[in-house]
């Protein structure tokens, strides 16, 4: 019986140098002659640059340079967007430094280098920059009036505007037995992966070295290239192992800009180390969303139509993420459901505060919280049970594949394959639904219980492309190269899992190489849970060709037809004779290859490299359901119970596919409950550090019950996988909302805001 | 004002000798001079628990500590957590319950977890809980931590 690896809970790989202290994060590389950089920060929000005075710094011992933007201005160029571009966009994308003006507090002003980062913290101190302040906008509404302009140039803080709809919704609306509108706001936080930003930058002989690159390394490097006039073949980004992810990390920011400009002017390996505070001021914001939404239903809780103004909070720049955190709000405002007609207004509307880029599930989480409060909303007022209520407007499995139209503006969302009615039935059967009568109650020591559901469907597994190469060597291991990157996911085991199956050898003969520009010509990165959809589907695709290059060179050797042969354990066996003798081992296969002659086709090493491309998304699906009590005294929120279902077509590594659900629960938990970016009236962050900024810990997440389905694999590519990063998340917010909603409903109150702070209960309860 | 002192230390069972700057932290000491980057440093003001360490046997936060007030003291980072290639029960038992994602937060919660165990027999899962509260991890949940922690407390019986 040939060991199946795909579906089996393996232990990680990659575990050991982890928990010897031995892995290398980018903190950990330390070259000869290394200087350290530091940035000049605005502490103002919006103001005016008068004047910077370096000569002080320039002065202090240790202080090698440093470079405000006069000595960037030939290479001044603005950080293009990655995702989601719109052309009105682009008058309000970021320079690497502030030029006249800065337009949030931690706006770069200058970089700093010296012999050591105490040194560069202590030049600090003695950059003298004059601003002449501005009043700060830190509200949508106020930036809206346009009363004041933070980017002159367009002469609004309106940076993009468009309306996506299907079907017709003023029919809709003329149609509608019922309707309701409500306002809804999703509270500014952050990925705040543990391991904060960084990168060591070399310049040598006319190459360019970057450690600490993630995410997107070729993109990046193709950015930085054009930015600086380099050519793109000379660079190397590294990746290194990475503390985490979770969409803020990886992305191009104006650091990445700055340390290699640093390193190539001063001609020495330039490190630099984000610090935590840095970090909550410097690095993306993100769910900052205001959405004014109305539905039209029938009585009999049918959805006739859904319109909504969508108003993404951008801050003070657009940067790499585009629009796509208000765009992807709209893009699955409608969720899982049959929704006839759709219109959604979206808006990016600039102000005074950090710039804004993606957080695990973009736009999905906010869109659920939206999109499910309204519904629980609907059903009270409609005197129908919420679950039921959604049983009646999922979309069922013979719709499939499902087309909901035009949601985003560049192109239809279609939802692959899916059973949403069965994901919804597993949640409640979990959470104990049909026997919980009521759904509310008061227990001896006076706490509100309620219990809260949640739908949701998310893209996942983008395009266009994805590479991997593969490499046997004349001892039979086989080499893997990514064009995908890692940050936790566990990669170098659930990769390896789909080469040793794909391929036919065991999970020991592989080794996965990623993180490396070099490693492979092209790559399109991970986020957006794209990591196996892609990416091992190009693992998949290679190990196909590579099968096949295999045993035509067997055949050859053996004198035999490929289809008599087959590889399995690493070994060539006549077909039917399994059990018998191996023909040929896979190091000597690689031997024929490299003397397979003037064969030009068959000639050199055992090698092959493979795109898979995709030109739709897969769509991975499910329901939570919670269990909370509230103390009205204190406000406090204890989850009872928290379940998670989410079906992703196929699970590689169930283990890490757990994982991943629980750790999204946790985290999506934590920004419900805890996490604000809370800013004052001027622009000034009141959260800026992790006294004020509560990330949960241990005793804030309770055990989170996880059920992976494997139902509906997707159409879409070989493996049947669709994304499995961002299920544990999305409908966090909606869950735990409902579910305080359904509790507090005798008291009258209806959650229409996050997070659900303590102080935050009590005001409602008090008002 | 003397700006540099002579520090002698103890750190994995090897001895040091060492002139450091008086305010340079124990974590940048130990990461920049000493070369044991298995110490993380994730906020630099004594939240997150990343940089913990044990100081003469108790866990400490050696972000908030400076190398100066360590002259004196037996340190154990995670890279002497390992007897040689023989992985420590709280290492196998992190790698069995998938207790580690990114990894960064790791060699802090094995400090803690280490001291934890020593003083406390038989915990109950709200002690461990509690216990490592003090350390976050933004991957895992925190479930499989503590399961890999309750293990181990159940194999020493």
């Amino acid at each position: 019986m040939v060991q199946q690896y795909i579906g089996a809970s393996i232990t990680r790989k990659e575990d050991e140098r982890f928990l010897t202290g031995r892995a290398t994060f980018v903190d950990d590389v330390k070259l000869p002659g290394m200087v350290h950089a530091t940035f000049v920060r605005s502490p103002h929000a919006h103001a005016r640059i008068v004047a910077i005075d370096t000569a002080a710094a320039l002065a202090m011992p240790g202080v090698v340079a440093v470079f405000t933007y006069d000595d960037i201005a030939s290479l001044a160029k603005p950080i293009p967007v990655r995702l989601y571009p719109l052309p009105s966009l682009e008058p309000f994308l970021q320079y690497p430094l502030a030029q006249d003006k800065v337009r949030y507090v931690g706006d770069p002003v200058a970089i700093v280098i010296a012999d050591s980062r105490y040194v560069a913290e202590d030049a600090l101190d003695v950059i003298d920059v004059t601003y002449e302040p501005l009043q700060a906008v830190v509200d949508i509404e106020e930036s809206l009036r346009d009363e004041i302009i933070i980017h002159e140039a367009p002469g609004t803080n309106l940076a993009a505007h468009y309306v996506v709809s299907t079907g017709d919704i003023d029919q809709a609306f003329r149609d509608a037995e019922y309707t309701r509108k409500e306002r809804f706001k999703t509270n500014r936080h952050t990925g705040n992966p543990l391991e904060t930003r960084g990168m060591v930058v070399a310049y040598d002989s006319g190459e360019l070295t970057v450690w600490g690159a993630t995410k997107v390394p070729h993109f990046n490097r193709e950015v930085l290239s054009s930015l600086l006039d380099f050519p793109e073949e000379k660079m190397h980004f590294i990746e290194g192992d990475v503390g985490g992810g979770f969409g803020i990390r990886g992305e191009f920011y104006p650091e990445d800009f700055l340390v290699p400009f640093a390193a190539i002017r001063l001609g020495r390996p330039v490190k630099w180390t984000e610090d935590r505070l840095e970090h909550l001021i410097a690095a993306n914001h993100s769910r900052d969303i205001l959405c004014d939404i109305e539905i039209a239903m029938k009585k009999d809780g049918t959805i006739l139509g859904i319109r909504a103004q969508v108003y993404g909070d951008m801050g003070g720049y657009i940067r790499t993420h585009g629009s796509l955190v208000p765009a992807s709000t709209a893009g699955l405002l409608m969720g899982p459901y049959n929704v006839p007609a759709y219109e959604c207004g979206v808006h990016c509307v600039i102000t005074n505060k950090t710039g804004v880029g993606t957080f695990r599930a973009p736009g999905r989480y906010e869109s659920c919280f939206i999109r499910e409060r309204l519904l629980d909303m609907a059903a009270a007022d409609l005197g129908i049970d919420p679950a039921e209520l959604r049983f009646k407007n999922l979309i069922q499995p013979s719709q499939m594949p499902y087309n909901a139209g035009r949601t985003r503006a560049d192109g239809d969302t279609i939802f692959d394959s899916g059973n949403y009615p069965q994901a919804l039935t597993r949640a409640l059967d979990e959470i104990g639904y049909a026997e919980t009568n009521p759904k509310r109650w008061v227990d001896d020591a006076g706490r509100y219980h309620g219990i809260g559901i949640a739908t949701y469907v998310k893209n996942t597994g983008r395009g266009p492309f994805e590479g991997a190469r593969i490499v046997i060597s004349g001892t039979g291991d086989v080499a893997v190269y990514l064009g995908i990157t890692t940050m936790g996911q566990g990669h170098e085991t659930t990769m390896a899992q789909i080469c040793a199956d794909s391929l036919g050898v065991s999970m020991e003969a592989v080794t996965i190489y990623h993180g490396n520009t070099d490693y492979i010509p092209f790559g399109g990165g991970t986020y957006g849970s794209r990591g196996t959809v892609m990416g091992g589907n190009a693992v998949h695709l290679a190990c196909q060709n590579m099968k096949e290059r295999i045993l035509s060179l067997a055949s050859t050797y053996l004198d035999t037809e490929p289809a008599n042969l087959v590889l399995q354990t690493g070994e060539i066996f006549r077909k039917g004779a399994e059990h018998g003798p191996a023909l040929l081992s896979l190091g000597e296969v690689a031997g024929l290859a490299e003397n397979a002659g003037s064969d030009e086709e068959d000639s050199g090493t055992l090698e092959i490299t493979a795109y898979f491309e995709a030109d739709q998304l897969t769509f991975s699906y499910g329901s939570h359901a919670a269990h909370v009590a509230v103390d009205p005294e204190t406000g406090k929120i204890e989850i009872i119970r928290y379940v998670v279902v989410e079906d992703i077509g196929r699970a590689i590594n169930p283990l890490m596919v757990h994982g991943q659900a629980v750790g999204g629960a946790a985290q999506g938990i934590g920004a419900t409950l805890l996490e604000e970016l809370v800013y004052d009236d001027s622009g000034q962050l009141l959260a800026g550090s992790f006294m004020d900024y509560l990330l949960p810990t241990s005793t804030d997440v309770p055990p989170i019950e996880s059920i992976v389905l494997e139902e509906a694999p997707s159409p879409l590519n070989p493996l049947g996988v669709k994304g499995a990063g961002e299920g544990g998340i999305v409908a966090t917010g909606a869950t735990l909302a409902n579910a305080v909603s359904n509790a507090l409903a005798p008291l009258g109150v209806q959650i229409t805001q996050l997070p659900l702070s303590p102080s935050f209960i009590v005001k409602l309860l008090s008002s | 004002m003397t700006t540099e002192r002579n520090i002698r230390l103890t750190v994995n069972g090897k001895a040091y000798e060492s002139l450091v700057p008086v305010r340079m932290t124990l974590v940048d000491f130990l990461r920049g001079e000493l070369d044991l980057t298995g110490t993380h440093v994730g906020c630099e003001h004594g939240v997150c628990g990343a940089c913990t360490i044990l100081v003469d046997g108790s866990a400490t936060r050696s972000c908030l500590m400076l190398a100066v007030q360590a002259d004196g003291a037996n340190l154990m980072t995670v890279e002497g957590l390992a007897d040689g290639p023989e992985l420590h029960p709280l290492q196998r038992a992190f790698q069995r319950n998938h207790a580690l994602q990114c990894g960064f937060c790791t060699p802090g919660l094995l400090m803690t977890a280490y001291e934890f165990l020593r003083d406390t027999s038989n915990p109950t899962e709200e002690q461990v809980r509690e216990g490592i509260s003090g350390n976050i991890c933004r991957c895992t949940g925190y479930a499989p931590i503590v399961q890999a922690i309750l293990d181990v407390s159940q194999e020493a019986g």
